[in-house]
C-alpha cells in the first residue's frame, strides 16, 4: 500500500505486468474513490463552466461526459477534469485527488450568482472496469441499458439495486465503465463484481497497471504531462481547446501560442536499450539537455521501456535519436509517435 | 524457508560456496519486496570486486535495486539466461535467479553474513 493524495492504495494485487495484461485482453478491476467528485447546479452553471474550461459544455448533451481542465489565467490547467452533464442546469466534475481542495477554492472564488458547489467527494466512491470484457461483466450486475452507452455516454441507474452513476469511460485505453456509486455501497458491488468477473478472467488492479496502462493509451497524468507551467496546446490536448465557443479564462494566451506556433511538444519515446527510464530523468540530444521524463514505465503490451517529455520543435519527429540519462548511464533513446497503443477496433 | 545451504546479507543477496566458487543470487524477500523484474544488469566476466562493491542492478517494474557482492574475487560466471527470463529471479530467486559466479580471493569465511534462521528473522524486523 502507498499513500496517495492521504488515501491508502495498493501499487498492485497480482503483479503490475499480469494486472496489465488482464486489463488489455480480459478485465481489470479498479479502486479508484479517491478521485474528488465537485458537484456544480444552478441557472448559471454552464456559462461559468463555459468561462473556466476551454472545451465546449454548451454543446454538451444530458447524459454525456467530456474531457477538460480547470483553466489558469496564464493559460493552463489547474487541473484536468471530467464534466459529465446530468441535466440542463446540472453538472458532476470529476478531479484529481491532490486537487480536489485547490479545485474547490478556485471554483468558489470565481463562482457567483447562480451557482452552488458542492463537494460530493466522501458520498462517492468509484469502481472502474476497464477491459474488452467490461461490458458482459458489468451487465450482470445491472438491468439497465449499458450496452448502448457509447464512448463517454452514461446514465443513471442502479447497480445491485443501489443508486449508480454509469459511465463509459476510463483511464486505461480500452473500453470500460465506471460506477460512481453510493460510498457504502462500494464494498458489495466490488465482491460481486470480483464474483461474477472470474469467470471473464477479471483482476483487481492497482496503481501500478493504472499507470503503465494510461501510458501506454498516452493519456495525460496531472503533476506530470500536465502542471500549471504546461498549456493543453503542449500536451498535445488541442481537441479539447476550442476558440469559437466565446471568451474563457487563459483563451487569449492559448491563441497567441497556437498563433505563434509551439515551442515545445509532448513527445513520446521509446527506450532502445536496456534499462527503464522513469520520471525525472534527464533527456539529451547530442549531449545537451533537452528535457525531462514526465513519465516512464515498462510498457508490458510492447516489452519496452516508454516515456513521454516535453521536447523543443525541432526534436519531435518519431525516429529522432535520443539519451536519457538514468542514474550512471546514458541510454540511447528515440521519439515514437503517441499513442503508444491504440486499443484493435472492435 | 530459507534454504540452510546458503549465507545471507543485509542488502537480501544470499551466497553458495562450493570450494573456491561462490554463487551469488538475491532473496525470496529481495525479488518480493522489488516486484517483477524487468532487467538484470550483471558484470563483466573477469573483472575483480571487492566486498561491498556494488556489481549490479536490478530493474523491476516498480524500482531499481543496486546488487552488492559480499565476497571478495573475480567474476568467472554471469547466468546469462536472465537477459531473455529476468523474470526467473522472481520465480525462483535461490535456484534459476542466481545472477553472478565468483571464484574466492581468500578461503577465509565471508564476514558478516547471516544463516538461514537469522536471515528469517531479519526480514520478518524489515517486513512491510
Amino acid at each position: 500500500m502507498v499513500d496517495f493524495a492521504g488515501w491508502e492504495m495498493p501499487v498492485q494485487y497480482a503483479g503490475v505486468i499480469e494486472e496489465h495484461r488482464a486489463v488489455r485482453s480480459q478485465a481489470g478491476l479498479f479502486d479508484v474513490s479517491h478521485m474528488g467528485e465537485i458537484r456544480v447546479h444552478g441557472p448559471e452553471a454552464e456559462r461559468f463552466l463555459e468561462r473556466n474550461t476551454p472545451n465546449n459544455v454548451a454543446k454538451l448533451d444530458i447524459g454525456r461526459a467530456q474531457y477538460s481542465g480547470l483553466m489558469t489565467e496564464r493559460g493552463t490547467y489547474a487541473d484536468d477534469l471530467l464534466i459529465y452533464r446530468r441535466g440542463e442546469t446540472d453538472f458532476l466534475l470529476v478531479v484529481n485527488a491532490a486537487n480536489r481542495h485547490a479545485d474547490l477554492a478556485i471554483l468558489e472564488q470565481r463562482a457567483g450568482l447562480g451557482v452552488t458547489l458542492e463537494d460530493l467527494s466522501d458520498q462517492f466512491a468509484l469502481l472502474a472496469v476497464q477491459g474488452p470484457k467490461a461490458e458482459e461483466i458489468v451487465a450482470q450486475l445491472t438491468s439497465d441499458p449499458i450496452r448502448e452507452l457509447r464512448y463517454y455516454g452514461f446514465l443513471e441507474g442502479h447497480v445491485l439495486g443501489a443508486p449508480a452513476l454509469i459511465s463509459r469511460t476510463g483511464y486505461t485505453g480500452e473500453d470500460g465503465f465506471e460506477l460512481y456509486l453510493v460510498a457504502d455501497q462500494a464494498e458489495a458491488v466490488w465482491e460481486a463484481l470480483i464474483a461474477s468477473g472470474a469467470s471473464e478472467g477479471l483482476q483487481p488492479a492497482g496503481l501500478g497497471a493504472r499507470d503503465s496502462l494510461r501510458l501506454e493509451a498516452a493519456m495525460a497524468l496531472y503533476g506530470h504531462e500536465l502542471t500549471e507551467e504546461i498549456t493543453p496546446l503542449e500536451a498535445g490536448l488541442g481537441w479539447v481547446v476550442k476558440f469559437k465557443k466565446g471568451d474563457y479564462l487563459g483563451r487569449d494566451v492559448l491563441l497567441a501560442q497556437k498563433e505563434a506556433g509551439l515551442t515545445r511538444r509532448l513527445c513520446g519515446f521509446e527506450v532502445v536499450e536496456r534499462g527503464i527510464a522513469r520520471e525525472g530523468h534527464e533527456v539529451l540530444s547530442n549531449g545537451e539537455l533537452v528535457g525531462t521524463a514526465t513519465s516512464g514505465v515498462w510498457s508490458p503490451t510492447l516489452e519496452k521501456a516508454i516515456g513521454m517529455a516535453y521536447l523543443p520543435a525541432a526534436l519531435t519527429e518519431p525516429g529522432t535519436p535520443l539519451e536519457i540519462q538514468v542514474r550512471k548511464r546514458r541510454l540511447a533513446a528515440k521519439v515514437v509517435e503517441l499513442p503508444f497503443y491504440r486499443r484493435p477496433e472492435a | 524457508m530459507y534454504p540452510t545451504d546458503k549465507l545471507y546479507s543485509k542488502d537480501h543477496e544470499w551466497i553458495q560456496i562450493k570450494g573456491d566458487v561462490c554463487t551469488l543470487g538475491v532473496t525470496h524477500f529481495a525479488q518480493e519486496e522489488l516486484g517483477e523484474v524487468v532487467f538484470v544488469e550483471l558484470p563483466e566476466v573477469g573483472q575483480s570486486y571487492d566486498a561491498g562493491e556494488e556489481i549490479g542492478t536490478i530493474e523491476s517494474v516498480k524500482a531499481v535495486a543496486e546488487l552488492y557482492t559480499p565476497v571478495t574475487g573475480e567474476v568467472v560466471e554471469v547466468n546469462e539466461a536472465l537477459e531473455t527470463a529476468p523474470e526467473a529471479v522472481n520465480s525462483a530467486p535461490h535456484d534459476a535467479g542466481w545472477l553472478v559466479k565468483f571464484k574466492l580471493a581468500s578461503d577465509a569465511p565471508p564476514e558478516g553474513l547471516m544463516s538461514a534462521e537469522e536471515y528469517q528473522a531479519f526480514t520478518e524486523g524489515e517486513g512491510s
